[in-house]
């Protein structure tokens, strides 16, 4: 473990909205094609944690470092170049409304990227393929279902070339229909080697893809560790605990 | 057939008012949405400063009357050495009464954009004002445009008031041949029926934007 190629620190992060405090001292060591999955109840600090990675919302206290350089919080131009290496995905997609599949790709290429249009084009219609949605470019997004939405989002981020993702709960707004093409995305994700850091409650994803999971608790980690040691038989974990009523509502609605 | 003296003589005036009405109304609906997006952008993203310059411009141009505003142009500036041909005091006043009410339909198109899109945009790499200008104002357009044409049609009527600083428009036009016959009824009826035309050529003419900037999950479905 020694050898591992720390690629994103996050050190004693913290942030409050008036006087709840929502993320309380949260430290994070992501390693190049590592992958982090938080749990834990609503309202833990899971969502603002990682919208603090990407500043989105920026954090009150503590340190970002990507590729061991650190983040200046009131540089904008840090929080930029950070913003492009480190792709999100929302729980509701937020593709620009107003462009087709193809558009909401090609925008950030050309205007973050100043990529030339044809080149964009070319490397949108790539990401698209990826994602199975080759037929789509010209869809807009009222007129696309929300697993095909979600698609475009992470086509959208790849585009970039991040170095790490984001996942904000991907398959919670999703009818259950629609969630199993956008967790074998995220899987092939995986399998390519893709560096993330995902909140989600769907079972799968936790246990297969997880090399650690954060369990997060009114703002802080609370339990963090490999899903073999933290969900094996007879454990009694939070996050066993958690993910056994997962399961349980898995198999009620299954 | 040959029309009448006085319906020659009418036609004549009322179509040379038209044309000075059309020269009126066209830059001042341009000039008014351009201020409107500007001042509008301002009020809802502006800084403080510049947000209460841009409050106060649509406190004073909608809170007070349009005569007034072109009283103050055009015999007012005079006072203090700055003279405005009819005119050019018109087409200001009607920009900037225009400006100050489009700003109020930009301003709500803007605050009805979910924060999600600014979002979406933050997330990547867009600098504030990249995500303003490619993905807010875009959208922005389409919700705001049945209200600024609106304000469009209300324009073209208000601009019968030009003729009160002296810029002798359709109304006016019409307002002399109508004193010098004594036959307001046909006259005014007459004037009446030139805006109803210019009003829907304006109608016509939104309805091809609207359709041309039409795009799947904005206004009808």
């Amino acid at each position: 473990m020694t050898e591992k190629m720390v690629i994103l620190r996050v050190n004693n992060l913290s942030k409050s909205f008036g006087d709840s405090t929502i993320l309380n001292s949260v430290s994070i060591e992501l390693a190049k094609g590592e992958i982090k999955v938080l749990i834990g109840p609503s309202g833990g600090g899971k969502s603002t944690l990682l919208q603090c990675i990407n500043c989105l919302v920026v954090p009150d206290a503590g340190e970002i470092e990507l590729d061991n350089a650190r983040i200046q919080f009131t540089r904008k131009q840090d929080i930029y170049r950070l913003r492009q290496q480190v792709g999100m995905i929302f729980q509701d997609f937020n593709l620009f409304d107003h462009l087709t599949a193809l558009d909401n790709i090609t925008i950030a290429l050309r205007k973050v990227k100043k990529m030339p249009k044809k080149e964009a084009e070319k490397r949108a219609r790539l990401e698209l393929e990826q994602v199975g949605l080759g037929d789509k470019e010209t869809l807009y997004p009222a007129q696309l279902s929300g697993g095909q939405k979600q698609r475009v989002a992470i086509a959208r981020a790849l585009a970039m070339d991040p170095k790490i993702l984001l996942l904000d709960e991907p398959t919670s707004a999703l009818d259950p229909t629609l969630i199993g093409e956008v967790i074998s995305v995220i899987k092939g994700l995986a399998v390519k080697g893709m560096t993330m850091i995902m909140a989600t409650h769907q079972i799968s994803l936790i246990y297969n893809l997880a090399d650690e999971i954060l369990f997060m608790e009114n703002g802080r980690i609370v339990e963090q560790g490999p899903p073999a040691a933290l969900l094996a038989a007879g454990n009694k974990s939070k996050s066993q605990g958690f993910c056994d009523r997962l399961n349980e509502l898995s198999e009620v609605e299954g | 057939m040959e029309l009448s003296p006085f319906y020659q003589e009418l036609f004549v005036s009322l179509n040379r008012g038209l044309v000075m009405s059309i020269a009126l109304i066209v830059p001042s609906a341009v000039g008014g949405v351009l201020i409107g997006i500007v001042a509008g952008a301002i009020r809802t993203y502006g800084n403080r400063y510049l947000k209460t310059i841009a409050d106060c411009y649509a406190a004073v141009f909608r809170g007070t009357p349009l005569v007034i505003q072109l009283f103050v142009l055009y015999f007012g500036l005079p006072n203090i050495g700055i003279y405005l041909t009819p005119y050019v005091a018109a087409v200001l006043g009607f920009t900037f009464c225009s400006g100050a009410y489009q700003s109020e339909y930009v301003r709500g198109a803007l605050l009805s954009i979910k924060s999600g899109q600014y979002l979406g945009g933050q997330a990547l790499g867009f600098t504030t004002f990249q995500t303003i200008v490619w993905i807010i104002i875009p959208q922005a357009v389409r919700r705001a445009i049945h209200g600024c044409g609106n304000e469009i049609i209300y324009l073209i009527k208000y601009s019968s008031l030009a003729f009160i600083v002296t810029c002798i428009e359709l109304t006016g036009e019409g307002k002399t041949i109508a004193t010098e016959y004594f036959r307001f009824t046909e006259v005014f009826g007459i004037i009446g029926l030139y805006y109803l035309g210019l009003v829907s050529l304006a109608i016509i003419i939104l309805k091809k934007i609207e359709q041309r900037l039409f795009i799947p999950g904005f206004g009808h479905h």
